[in-house]
């Protein structure tokens, strides 16, 4: 990997997200509603109301708008939340920490369970383990999570079983086990649509390698067969996964605000949606930032990840 | 093509998949008939009752019959889900053949700006668009298609750039036909292919990511049955009757793994190379 290619790419992923950020303060002021009716109630007086706007700033025109919130933003100030009366930072943060906690969990558990699944049905191609991982992986992608999640409900957290708990959030730092517990559901539901994502991708990338000329050639060349599998065809199979995990990772974003809200989870997602209904535009503003911010670095870091360990690709 | 058809009846996805959505197209046009009961009548002496002989999916809360409301809600589902994907699908393929017809520098800007917005997850870019306009079932499938636009985008520009190069393209601007008629009628009939493939695969998204929206209370309204706001009413019953959820789940779930079997047996039968 070529130094040009990484600055290339670092100014690239800055014009990212100077555009999402326009994006998102753009949508968001279309909002129907002002923001001072918001604080202050319907029945409000006019100079009451032109006070309020004059110190949030609402007079102001769109683009000075835009700079304050983005120079705000640049310097760690998200503003202050309509709902709370609390700085929206902090609290996206502490809720950003909890959904990269869940979603590491499930990534962990996903490799663990897709890499194996993705194997064997290379390795056993077009006979009846292969089938039922490809029947398997389309069921999984394509059930939408609020209906795995909620069959997950079903199955693990009736009352009568007392099995795991159906919602909430325990830190693991007060009580491990307890906040562990907690984890088992919305991790067992992001899982689930991963594992049908990434084991049909480690399937066809194995597939291919299986039938290259270097893996044939170290099967002639007398290497075990687990050497072979290992080092030479599952370690090349891997490469490409690594995009795909990426790009999940805006699939996992989107699907961790469902699973937040079902579980009543206390993460980005969950906190998003409950700054949507409550119109609170400065949280809205965070959440979407953040989560898109989030994303955009994940993309960036495979991208370089990639380039950097794939050594055959020249990139200029 | 009649030739690409029968290649997609004899793949194992094609023909399971044009089979299933085949059987999907029976409630969708013809829901309303088919069901035994008004979708919206209550039966209070029936209240979340498992599959039976009176009512033969069972009935939810108030005592309507699931089986009314999953015939009459296929529409709103599917429909809606297409029209969304087709929206998508029409917005991309202007942006990507103009962007690809003009090339140079315009080109450029528009795919970075695309690129750009692609960074926004997609159900996050589709809650931020209903959340502006307002929650509705109609506003839903606008922040949908607007959601699909610039991915088809960038596929429609990267087939646009092959059909570019083709002589008949030289031939029009050397007639000295407008930008206009060359892009409209010379460059996107001959894109159209791979498009469909894409879109199909698309419609699978959509009706997840438009049920998604339902169920957060984003999209279809109650009393409507769209399946996504079935699930969503029956939250507070799971342990009561789970058939409640079962079935618009399986519902979903029926037709996303029918456009995504088409999908991929479309794009076998149209690219027999690979």
């Amino acid at each position: 990997m070529s130094l040009s290619y990484f600055i290339r790419r670092c100014g690239y992923i800055v014009f990212t997200l100077l555009v999402v950020s326009l994006l998102v303060f753009g949508i968001t002021q279309l909002l129907p509603g002002n923001a001072a009716v918001m604080l202050l109630g319907e029945n409000a007086t006019p100079e009451a109301l032109a006070a309020v706007s004059s110190r949030l700033g609402l007079d102001q025109p769109a683009w000075l708008q835009y700079w304050h919130w983005l120079s705000g933003v640049l310097a760690g100030d998200f503003g202050t939340s309509l709902r709370t009366g609390l700085p929206v930072g902090p609290m996206i943060f502490g809720a950003l920490g909890r959904s990269l906690l869940l979603a590491a969990a499930a990534l962990l558990l996903m490799l663990a369970v897709a890499v194996p699944l993705g194997v064997v049905a290379a390795l056993k191609r077009g006979r009846l383990a292969d089938l039922l991982v490809s029947l398997v992986s389309y069921v999984g992608v394509s059930v939408p999570e609020f209906v795995t999640a909620t069959i997950v409900l079903i199955l693990l957290a009736d009352p009568a079983l007392r099995l795991f708990p159906a919602s909430g959030y325990v830190p693991l730092g007060e009580d491990f086990w307890a906040g562990l517990h907690h984890l088992v559901l919305p991790v067992l539901t992001i899982s689930v649509i991963l594992v049908a994502h990434v084991s049909r991708m480690v399937r066809s990338e194995m597939v291919d390698v299986l039938h290259s000329d270097y893996v044939r050639a170290a099967r002639l060349k007398g290497l075990r067969r687990r050497t072979v599998l290992i080092r030479h065809a599952l370690r090349n199979a891997l490469l490409p996964t690594i995009t795909v995990v990426a790009l999940d990772v805006g699939y996992l974003l989107g699907g961790i605000i469902v699973v937040e809200e079902i579980f009543a989870f206390p993460g980005i997602g969950r906190q998003l949606i409950v700054a949507i209904q409550a119109r609170d535009l400065p949280a809205i503003q965070a959440g979407a930032l953040v989560m898109a911010a989030t994303y955009g670095l994940a993309n960036f870091a495979a991208d370089i990840a990639y380039a950097w360990l794939d050594k055959r690709i020249q990139y200029d | 093509m009649t030739e690409a058809l029968a290649r997609l009846l004899r793949s194992p996805q094609g023909a399971l998949g044009s089979a299933l959505l085949l059987a999907l197209a029976v409630p969708v046009v013809a829901g309303p008939w088919l069901a035994p009961y008004d979708p919206e009548q209550f039966h209070f002496t029936a209240r979340l009752l498992g599959p039976g002989p009176d009512f033969w999916l069972g009935t939810d809360q108030f005592g309507r019959d699931l089986l009314s409301r999953l015939l009459v809600g296929a529409r709103s589902t599917v429909l809606m889900a297409v029209a969304a994907t087709a929206l998508g699908t029409g917005l991309g393929a202007v942006i990507g053949n103009v962007s690809a017809f003009a090339g140079g520098r315009l080109d450029e800007i528009v795919m970075r700006l695309l690129d750009a917005v692609m960074a926004i997850p997609g159900l996050l870019f589709a809650l931020l668009i209903v959340t502006a306009l307002g929650a509705s079932e109609l506003n839903a499938l606008i922040a949908i298609g607007i959601t699909f636009t610039p991915g088809m985008a960038r596929i429609a520009r990267s087939v646009a750039l092959t059909v570019r190069k083709q002589d008949y393209v030289s031939a029009a601007i050397a007639r000295g036909e407008t930008q206009g008629y060359i892009v409209l009628r010379e460059m996107l009939p001959n894109c159209v292919a791979p498009i469909i493939v894409e879109a199909t695969i698309r419609v699978a998204f959509a009706v997840m990511l438009l049920a998604t929206l339902s169920f957060l209370g984003l999209g279809a309204q109650p009393p409507s049955s769209e399946w996504g706001l079935m699930v969503a009413e029956a939250r507070q019953f799971i342990f009561r009757n789970p058939w409640m959820i079962v079935w618009p789940g399986i519902a979903i779930a029926v037709v996303a793994v029918g456009f995504n079997l088409l999908g991929d047996g479309l794009r076998d039968a149209l690219n027999p190379r690979t």
